[in-house]
Order: C-alpha cells, then structure tokens, then sequence
C-alpha cells in the first residue's frame, strides 16, 4: 500500500521545517493577520449560537456513533447511491484512488477536469497524477486556483493561501493569465479570476471534487462552499468524480442539522457560508449525467483501530483549531510538510502513516488545549498528541536509544522518595557549572535540546519538604 | 476493485472489533444520541421576519417587502432600478407575480420606463443564462437565523445552474416559509431529502484575499429578495 497524505513522508522534521519560516517576517504577518480576522468573525458567530455546547455533543456523539458502526452506514451510502443513479468506487490507498479518477476521465475522454477544493486530493496527490497522464486539472476555488498558478502548496485547511497577500497575488495572476494590466484590490484579484474560470466552467466536461457529508440514509453528498465554483463544477460538467474518505459518512438527512450550523461559524465565522449543496446521484435535466464516489481508506482504519485516538475521524475539517493554535500562528502551514496543517495535522498525518513518518508532528505543540476549546466535534486534540507522543517512543525508537535510556532512568529516579531526595542532593551541588542568578540556560550535551528553548529554575538549596519540615518544627517550639 | 471494497470493509471491521451488522441495536443506540440543542424557534412572526431582512442585509442583498397584491410592481421596480432588460423566469413561476413587460408598473416616481423582455427558462440555454440580467425565482424555505433562502429546484426555483450563471439573483420568499432555525428547515426538507438542495446565503462571496470580503466571485453578484405577506 502507498498510504500518503500530500508529501508528507519526505518532509523535513517540522523543528527543522519551521526555522525558515520563522525569518519570514512577511509571511509571519500574513498568517497573523488572516487567522485574527477569522477568529475575531467566529468569536461573534459562536457567541450568538446560544446552544453551542449541544451542539457540539451532538455532533461528537454522532461521529462516534458512526465510527462504531462505519462498516454499515458505508455499505448502506452506497447501495442508496447506487440506487439514485451513482457508481461508487473504493480505494484503499493514495495511489489506488488516482487510479480510479484516471481511469474514469479517460473512459469519458476528457483532457481537462475542473475542480473545487478538495483536501482529499490534496492527500493524494491527484493533480500530479493526471498531469503525468496528460490531463489538466483546474483548480477553481480561488485560493487554490492562486496556490496552483503559483506553483505553491496549500498551507491552511480552509483557506490554503493565506499566506499569500496581494501583491503577490497580483505578480502571479499577471504572470500566469497573461495580463497586461491588474489592479491589486482584493476585487480586481476577484474579477480576474471569475473571467478566467467562467470559459472553463463552461467547457469542461468533467468535475472533480471531495464532499464535506455523505449521507447514508438517503445516499446523498452535500458540500459547503462560498464561490459558487463548487455549484459551477458539480451542476455544469457532464461527468462528476467526487473523492471522499470513508469517515465523511453521517447516518441520516436529519444530522446535517447539527453539522450545517458548526461548520460555517467555526470554518469562517459566518452564519452561513453563501452556498450549501445536497444532492442525490443524478437528476434528470439538471446536473450532471455521471457521477461517481471514490471512497478513500488511505491509512484512516488504521487511526479508527486505535481506540485511544479514533477520534481523529470526527474531524469535519473547519481549520478552527488552526487559527487558534499558538504554534501555527507562528510557523503558518508549511511546516507541516502535510496537506493537513496545525494540530489537526499533527494528529492525522503520522497516524495515517502508520507512525512511520511525521513523528515530529505530535510535538508540534504546547499542548496548551486551545484546539479542544474551539473543535466543533470535540476531538481532544492534546489527548491524543500525548497519546501518539506515547506511540513514538514506543513503536518507533529503539529501546536503547539514549533518549528512552536516559526517560527511564528518570523514571526509576522519579519512582520513589529516597531515589528522588538523594538525586535532588546530588544535583544541588553537581549543578554550579551550568547555573547562572538562580538559571539554568544552557545544558550540556542531548540535554541541550531542552534548554535551546526554554530556561529552567536551578534546583534551590533547599527543597519545599525540607522546608515544610523546618516550619513545622519551628511551630511546634512556638507552641 | 471489489477486491478492494472487501479489503477496506474487512479493515474497518477489524477495526471497530467485528461487524455492525445488528439493526435494531444500531438504532435504538442512535435513537439516545444527545440532540439537546435548540429545535424550534422562540420569536414571534414580526420578529422573526426583522431578524430574517437584517442578517439577509448584513450578507449584502437587498430585501424589499411587499404584498400579494404589488409584488409585481415591486419586482418591476427592482428589475427598473437596475436596468434589467433581458431577465429569464423559472418555469413554473407563477405569472401574475410578473410586472408587465411592456410598461412596466414602475414604482420609481416619475422614471423613464425602460422596457424588459422576460424570457422562460426551458427556452433559454448555458449562453442565455451566462448573458442575460438576471433570472426571477421563488423559494422553498428562508432561515431567519442565518439569513438563508433554502431551494429544492421544483416549480418556480429553477434547476441549479439556472440560479447560478446569471449576475442577478431576483428571488420571492412568502413570509410564511421563513422559519427562524436551521432544524426547522430540515423539518420541511424531510420530505424532499433526496431532491437537489440548494442553501444560498447571500451572494458568492470571497474572502480569500487579505481576508477581505468580495462579493461576486462565480455566483450570482447580486441578490434581490422580495418578501411577500
């Protein structure tokens, strides 16, 4: 199997990956800007919603749910899909799945497809897998559309460019459309774009997508959007491919109550996001007269096989936790070396990689609990970062690495009162050489790790029990 | 590929320690899944119509409110205001909504009349709908909550592209199909679960630039509401 999410098996680690990107004071204050706005817009939305919090159970209790039963509401989406018209595919990994769509747009003859964003794809790598095979992907959300003119990569879940302002924007649409003239408002950008997509969106006869909801009882697909390139790719082509992991399936019609009023407020803090679309299979004279659902496993049953962190497949990909995380903020997407950024990245991409790859990401954070707050399916995110940090040292480093060599030493020393008091002793006087007014800044040696970030209170000449001893003691005189 | 189709479900199966296939159980475990969120509205009719104009305003349309017996002169003003003079109609639009295309019964005082073709849509293609003003539809449902106008594309709301390619989205809402939450527009969809569902909430827009708000991206640019009773 070829499990991979994006490129993320090469990637640096991500303390290596984001050095770079933190001297990048231009793109520093892209990414502040864009994830204050949006989370000073969500603030206002979320306060409105007065029944917030239920929501928010009811949601996670529907996706756990569901996990618990997945193999059922699947197999139930697609007999109902099948049944209104739809062919469904399944595709165990990255590569399967690119093979699928492939194969479907050469059937139909097509050269060109039109997108709308799709994370999924991202995941796969789709658009390098057409283009080898000499098909053209157009990427129709706009931020997309930006992050492909300028041979960049996505580096938020929901608005993949945000580190790009508009000047930089101008330099690549001027390029790439080859323009002579644009203005560099955010709606001269705009209209540039709608006139350069509207030709494809009514030429191009195949649409490729992901899909935000399945729905199980009624075999329908639903997608959120605010261009309407969604509408545009998934009623004017002939031919719709949408690509969807197995997690996206919900049991009922009805439960698109609950994620149709989180999703928006916690993905861009609107009430509504301009347009939602529900659809069954096909439909006679309206849409198009193919439509096809790869779904997608690319390594997420190995996350729903670990109870500890199953969770991880609530996500109904809003980004929230993006624009909250005090690390993200920072670094912005890239150094996440995944299509999934911030701590939701950290928590999907090693697992879908079995553990194998992206084991820095877990540490990615300071497990500050910001992302849990704000999920609109309640995934613990800093539950399950512990828990795949516990996984790391476990699966992946040798029992006699000298990291799990010098933890368990710890843990031994830490383990019981006389081994910990005589360690304190001995470390109270051993420490003079790295001490400096009460710090200490530099360690030597691996231990320089811990304080190339972060200083540390020397170990004080007298310890609190010590102390708590002599204060009773001086009482009991007193008394 | 169905080998394929075995293999995830097999994986899934051991995953989730054996196979869900037991029914009843399933159920009844959803039937108690915690909805304890809010269902039904609390605002009375005139407030919850306030509520459904001001959040319709604040996504950029423009609302205009009327009654059954000047809908027509208020879309012929509208589609006046705006110098509409191609405009297509969904078919099953009830006709007496129309202004007279003509003369129209302008309600700008005094106003040249300019003169508007109406054309239906079952006669109009891809290139007619990419060219003309605007198109004319009315709705399934409105949420005042979210300021949306809900379509099921049957008589009078236009297949979905119909609502799409033009610049000028003209849509009539009675006021009692708007609903003040986002379950009790569910409640009505229940029926037509399996029909196309389109939400609009106010025009396309962007914001993907500087986390600037654009209207008009591929979406219609402007959206016209006329709320009638």
């Amino acid at each position: 199997m070829t499990v991979r999410v994006g490129e993320s098996a090469r990637a640096l680690p991500f303390q290596k990956a984001a050095l770079p990107l933190l001297d990048d004071a231009q793109l520093r204050k892209n990414v502040r800007h864009a994830t204050d706005t949006i989370q000073r817009k969500r603030g206002l939305v979320v306060a409105e919603q007065t029944d917030w919090q239920e929501l928010r159970t009811a949601a996670s209790a529907i996706k756990r749910h569901t996990l618990k039963h997945l193999d059922t509401y699947l197999t139930q989406f697609e007999e109902r899909f099948t049944a209104a018209g739809g062919v469904v595919h399944w595709a165990s990994d990255a590569d399967e799945a690119n093979r699928i769509v492939l194969g479907l747009v050469q059937q139909y003859g097509g050269k060109e497809v039109i997108k709308i964003k799709t994370m999924t794809s991202d995941e796969t790598r789709l658009n390098e897998a057409l283009e080898q095979a000499g098909v053209h992907p157009y990427e129709t959300d706009l931020a997309e559309l930006i992050i492909q003119l300028g041979h960049d990569k996505p580096s938020h879940i929901v608005v993949p460019a945000l580190h790009k302002n508009r000047a930089q924007i101008r330099e690549i649409f001027l390029r790439e459309m080859g323009l002579k003239e644009l203005g560099n408002r955010p709606e001269d950008l705009t209209a540039a774009a709608r006139r350069f997509l509207r030709e494809k969106f009514l030429r191009v006869k195949i649409g490729v997508s992901g899909a935000n909801f399945l729905i199980a009882e009624t075999g329908g697909v639903c997608i959120v959007e605010s261009e309407g390139n969604g509408r545009m790719c998934l009623t004017m082509p002939e031919v719709l491919i949408s690509m969807a992991g197995i997690e996206k399936v919900i049991p009922s019609f009805e439960d698109l109550e609950v994620f149709l009023q989180l999703l928006p407020r916690s993905a861009t803090g609107e009430r509504m996001n301009p347009y939602n679309s529900i659809w069954t299979g096909t439909h006679e004279d309206d849409g198009p007269k193919h439509f096809h659902v790869v779904l997608l496993d690319n390594g997420r049953t190995s996350i729903l096989a670990d109870k500890e962190s199953r969770q991880t497949l609530h996500c109904i990909r809003c980004a929230a936790c993006l624009n909250t995380c005090p690390v993200y903020r920072q670094t912005g997407g890239h150094a996440y070396g995944s299509s999934y950024a911030g701590p939701i990245g950290a928590i999907f991409t090693p697992q879908v990689l079995n553990m194998e790859h992206a084991q820095s990401l877990p540490y990615a954070s300071s497990l500050c609990g910001a992302c849990y707050e704000v999920c609109p399916v309640k995934i613990n995110i800093p539950e399950v970062l512990i828990h795949l940090r516990g996984r790391v040292v476990r699966e992946q480093k040798s029992a006699l690495d000298p990291e799990a060599l010098g933890m368990k030493a710890m843990a031994t020393v830490f383990g019981s009162r006389h081994r910990f008091e005589a360690a304190q002793r001995l470390a109270r006087v051993g420490q003079w050489p790295v001490v400096s007014h009460g710090w200490v800044r530099h360690l030597p040696g691996m231990m320089g790790n811990w304080t190339a970030v972060r200083d540390m209170k020397a170990i004080p000449d007298q310890p609190f029990r010590a102390w708590w001893k002599q204060r009773q003691k001086k009482q009991e005189k007193q008394a | 590929m169905s080998g394929t189709r075995e293999a995830v479900l097999k994986r899934i199966r051991s995953a989730i320690g054996g196979s869900s296939a037991d029914a009843a159980a399933r159920e009844a475990e959803r039937e108690v899944l915690p909805r304890e969120y809010r269902r039904a509205g609390s605002l009375d009719a005139d407030a919850r119509l306030a509520m459904f104009i001001e959040r319709l305003h604040e996504y950029d349309a423009n609302v205009v409110r009327t009654d059954a017996a000047r809908v027509a002169v208020a879309i012929g003003a509208i589609l006046q205001e705006h110098g509409q003079r191609s405009v297509i109609v969904a078919d099953g639009f009830p006709v007496e909504m129309l202004p007279d295309p003509i003369t129209p019964k302008s309600g700008a005082a005094g106003g040249p009349a300019e003169s508007f073709a109406f054309r239906r849509e079952e006669k109009a293609n891809v290139e007619d709908l990419d060219r003309c003003d605007g198109i004319i539809t009315s709705c399934f449902a409105g949420i005042a909550f979210t300021g949306s106008i809900v379509l099921t594309h049957g008589p009078g709301e236009g297949a979905r592209r119909f609502t799409l390619l033009p610049d000028r989205h003209l849509c009539v809402v009675r006021t009692e199909q708007v609903v003040e939450t986002v379950p009790e527009a569910m409640d009505r969809l229940a029926g037509f679960a399996t029909a196309p569902i389109t939400f609009i909430s106010g025009p396309s827009a962007t914001a993907d630039i500087e986390m600037m708000r654009v209207r008009g991206v591929h979406g219609p640019r402007f959206l016209d509401v006329v709320l009638v009773g």
